[in-house]
């Protein structure tokens, strides 16, 4: 049902039929060294509403669509692409894509392989159309209304409520047809503070590969009011945080960023098969300490770095990137597993028809170990009790990450005690795990907020992890 | 040359069409006031890495953006297709958000009096007649550079060249239309360096309007490999509070900050750490930055903003004094001034040099660190709280001892503005913000 709506809405609309894809495939795959091709076609639409001073002051509708011609070549990669969908276009793009080989052997199209699993991983709905714009405006008001009964020292209260509908049809030289249809919505809320002449901000927010009314299940739109105000209210109290190396215990859930940041893109193929990521060549070494076990994972339902194939159509997985310590492999897209003799991970992704797919993350997460949350913290004399975070860098080559926390305290003999303000955490990725010293049994994922930017292209990630205890991390704080 | 100026001639025509169809059909629609913007760019982009093609993407990208006011209800469209009939639609769709945005009295277009009736030729276009092999060849020639410098470069990310053209028209409801055609063209280069088991990587790039005007291919993967060399062998620090020296690069993004605390959205928000800074010293008495949105060829240059406002060359920053914000027309309604031309951002930001060369400004510094890469988000636009990542060298006696890297640097900007020592002329003209390195007072730096 969803192949067929995406592939009716965006075939049959250009009369398009999937023998005259073949066909294109074919003329692309004509010109002497041409080993692979596809082709990408997308139709996005999207909406955003945002509140500011308690009014919704902006709405913004847009519909993208466009088609994305690829031509590879052993390591090479031709691409063009329009943002007209038809047969004309096509072939234009596929002689311009495919102009990137000179010479070689000719290789031909496989038919199309009807008999691929297929995932149901998220409903093809529609948010745009799951809420009349008069209750998307009241549940922004809402949310406003909340944030300021909770506390009179609320001064501002910005709200975003973004609903996409991304549909796509991906068909491959290879033999590999697949279509998806992908929700995706997304709620940020900001809340300012003031008191005494301080001011202080905390920010809140979720989403999934779900309708809007998933906000106004269990008053999740009101939490994340709640969430927000807590967090600024907090940090008006907050002291300088400390500067220098010291143990950290890291919260569950969105704190999992540090997977992300310090051995996630580390492991993604096409820096493995470059050798340009501190972690070439280690599979099969230890990486992490025996507690930590590392999956990406995007066969999650509903989750934001879920999806039911990749952008080249292969059917996303889950994969164990580190198991009890132990290096076990890295995400890949088709080129980069080609080239290292594996396959596909099923995390070949792009941000749009306009880019070309990269090995990219899903959902990373660590499995649970077997401590509880307090015992971790009673554990550390004096350290740190990261909570949230601002989000995080890494230099893959150097393998030195960062990831900035926006609410955090001092752990003090066993206990937690007052808040400081928001610091940056550095490490060196290949290391900082295997001075991860305790794992919690506690493993949350995130609440569907994260984005991931590389080479210039954002996609929509998820992160997890349960409480974990780093034995030694540096601390970017003011206080010596 | 004369058949280039007639296709631009034609293309503007059709482009400006599609504005005045936007613009029409919300009129149509009962919005009192409208504006439209068209941007359309095209280009073409490749990759070598160990001497091979990677990738060659052919760029075009093309979209109108409309947005009308319903009785002072706002609510904005997109569209890629120009068709009439999918700008029509565009327009219904405004038009339908904007029956439920709620009525926002200072919301509207720029007032007519701070329009660009009359905008100057800035010579922002210059389109590179060169084909995808040329491209390939500049590249592999800046990559090989760079791989044969030094034996310790042992790995590239490759090389890359790219040109794009583009075209932007924006109209509105008061009956201003403004157009003007511009061009970026780059050269980039990305090498890894190893010294026992530890890779290090760095870049250059070039970038100009003008393809002329970029360095050479051979200089730039010469200065790649320079950099990344230079990384190697980095060690990690204690922790304590030294003198930190910006580089030109990341001292742009330290004056980034100030321009975001300044701008209007985050003072009428009461967001800023700068808030109620007006006619405040902000930065030491020593201290101007001012804007030149007319520099010709300018990479930051703009003959009117994203409003059709007029851009004009105006001092922000003089005697370290704060002299205006960084306003649309909104904001500046909102907080009771006028527009600055800031609609879409700064234009050619530039920081006035103090002293001669970035030499001069370590032999003044004598012990510290000078930081080249800075990491991360930590930088908190309500309070002024900076936390991030950084890497560099470490300096005594005014000269680098060896790089470092893994540490934090951290302060409050408010006070790292006031304890800038010392701006060098070592000006990066790539970037949009003009500043040579900055020396600040200290900071405090987070290691071992």
């Amino acid at each position: 049902m969803k192949k067929n709506l995406a592939s009716h809405t965006i075939l049959n609309a250009a009369g398009l039929k999937e023998s005259d894809l073949n066909k294109v495939l074919g003329k692309i795959l004509s010109r002497g060294g041409v080993d692979n091709g596809d082709i990408y076609f997308q139709q996005r639409h999207y909406e955003s509403w945002s509140l500011e001073e308690s009014i919704v002051k902006q709405g913004t509708f847009g519909i993208e669509k466009g088609v994305g011609v690829r031509a590879i070549s052993g390591e090479k990669t031709g691409f063009a692409y329009s943002d007209e969908i038809s047969l004309n276009a096509l072939n234009q793009a596929g002689k311009t894509a495919r102009a990137i080989s000179r010479s070689g052997k000719s290789h031909s199209v496989k038919a199309f392989d009807g008999s691929l699993a297929t995932q149901h991983l998220y409903d093809a709905v529609d948010p745009l159309d799951d809420f009349s714009a008069d209750e998307k405006v009241r549940l922004l008001e809402s949310i406003d209304a909340e944030a300021r009964r909770l506390d009179p020292r609320v001064s501002q209260v910005m709200v975003s409520l973004v609903g996409v509908r991304d549909m796509i049809v991906v068909a491959a030289a290879d033999g590999s047809l697949a279509s998806d249809v992908r929700p995706l919505v997304r709620m940020s809320i900001n809340v300012i503070v003031e008191a005494d002449g301080r001011r202080e901000q905390g920010t809140a927010g979720g989403g999934a590969r779900v309708a809007y009314g998933y906000f106004l299940e269990d008053e999740r739109a009101l939490q994340y009011a709640r969430e927000a105000v807590r967090q600024a209210v907090l940090k008006l109290d907050a002291v300088d945080a400390p500067a220098g190396t010291m143990p950290i215990v890291l919260g569950p859930g969105w704190p999992g960023i540090i997977l992300h940041e310090a051995i996630g893109h580390g492991l993604e193929g096409d820096f493995n098969r470059k050798g340009s990521s501190a972690f070439s060549g280690r599979v099969g070494e230890r990486v992490a300490s025996n507690e930590c076990t590392v999956v990406d994972d995007g066969t999650l339902a509903n989750r934001r770095g879920s999806l039911n194939v990749d952008d080249e159509g292969t059917p996303t997985q889950c994969t164990t990137l580190i198991e009890n310590g132990i290096l076990k492999g890295y995400m890949q897209d088709k080129l980069n597993a080609r080239l290292m003799g594996v396959e596909s991970t099923g995390n070949g992704r792009r941000e749009s028809y306009a880019h070309l797919p990269l090995p990219r993350m899903t959902n990373t997460y660590m499995l649970p170990g077997k401590h509880e949350h307090e015992e971790i913290i009673s554990s550390v004399k004096k350290g740190l009790y990261a909570v949230n975070f601002a989000g995080g860098q890494v230099d893959i080559t150097s393998g030195k990450f960062v990831f900035s926390a926006s609410e955090a305290y001092l752990i003090e003999n066993g206990k937690i005690t007052q808040p400081v303000r928001g610091a940056t955490l550095i490490g060196n990725g290949p290391d900082v795990l295997t001075r991860v010293s305790m794992v919690g049994n506690n493993l949350q994922l995130d609440e569907g907020v994260g984005t991931c930017g590389k080479e210039g292209q954002s996609i929509p990630v998820g992160v997890g992890q349960p409480t974990i205890k780093v034995e030694e991390l540096t601390v970017g704080g003011t206080s010596a | 040359m004369s058949t280039k100026s007639k296709r631009n001639k034609s293309q503007e025509k059709i482009y400006q069409a599609c504005i005045e169809t936007a613009l029409k059909a919300a009129k149509k629609k009962g919005a009192a006031l409208a504006e439209a913007s068209l941007s359309v760019d095209a280009g073409l982009s490749v990759t070598v890495r160990k001497s091979e093609i990677e990738t060659l993407e052919h760029h075009q990208n093309k979209g109108l953006a409309v947005t009308v006011y319903l009785d002072q209800c706002k609510g904005s469209a997109t569209t890629s297709d120009l068709s009439d009939k999918a700008i029509r639609q565009t327009v219904d769709k405004a038009v339908d958000i904007a029956r439920f945005t709620a009525k926002d009295e200072n919301a509207g277009i720029a007032d007519a009096e701070d329009l660009a009736w009359e905008y100057p030729d800035l010579n922002l276009s210059y389109p590179w007649q060169v084909s995808a092999d040329e491209l390939v060849d500049m590249a592999q020639e800046c990559e090989h550079a760079a791989l044969k410098s030094d034996k310790r470069i042992v790995n590239s990310e490759g090389a890359s060249v790219s040109t794009y053209e583009s075209f932007h028209v924006y109209g509105n409801s008061q009956g201003f239309i403004g157009s003007y055609p511009s061009s970026s063209h780059s050269l980039s280069c990305s090498v890894i360096g190893k010294a026992g088991d530890v890779m290090q990587r760095d870049y250059w790039y070039s970038v100009a309007r003008d393809s002329n005007l970029l360095e050479d291919a051979k200089a730039v993967g010469r200065q790649a490999a320079k950099r990344t060399l230079a990384r190697l062998n980095a060690k990690k620090l204690s922790t304590m509070k030294v003198p930190v020296l910006f580089s030109p690069e990341m001292a742009a993004g330290l004056i980034g900050h100030f321009i975001a605390a300044i701008s209007g959205a985050s003072i009428y928000r009461k967001a800023s750490f700068l808030q109620d800074s007006l006619n405040q010293k902000v930065f030491p008495e020593w201290m101007q930055i001012f804007e030149q949105p007319h520099i010709v060829s300018g990479l930051g240059s703009a003959p009117f903003d994203s409003e059709g406002v007029k851009t004009r060359s105006r001092s922000i920053i003089d005697a370290g004094v704060l002299q205006s914000y960084v306003l649309n027309s909104y904001a500046a309604r909102k907080l009771g001034m006028k527009t600055t031309g800031n609609a879409g951002g700064v234009h050619n930001l530039t920081v006035a040099p103090t002293i001669s060369t970035q030499k001069a400004l370590l032999k003044e510094m004598g012990k510290g660190i000078l930081v080249t890469e800075l990491m991360g988000q930590g930088i908190n636009g309500v309070t002024g709280d900076y936390s991030r990542g950084a890497a560099g060298f470490w300096v005594e006696n005014g000269e680098i001892q060896y790089p470092v890297e893994e540490i934090t640097i951290a302060g409050n900007l408010k006070q790292i503005y006031q304890q800038i020592v010392a701006v060098a002329d070592d000006v990066d003209l790539r970037r949009n913000t003009r500043t040579g390195s900055i020396l600040v007072e200290e900071m405090m730096i987070a290691g071992d």
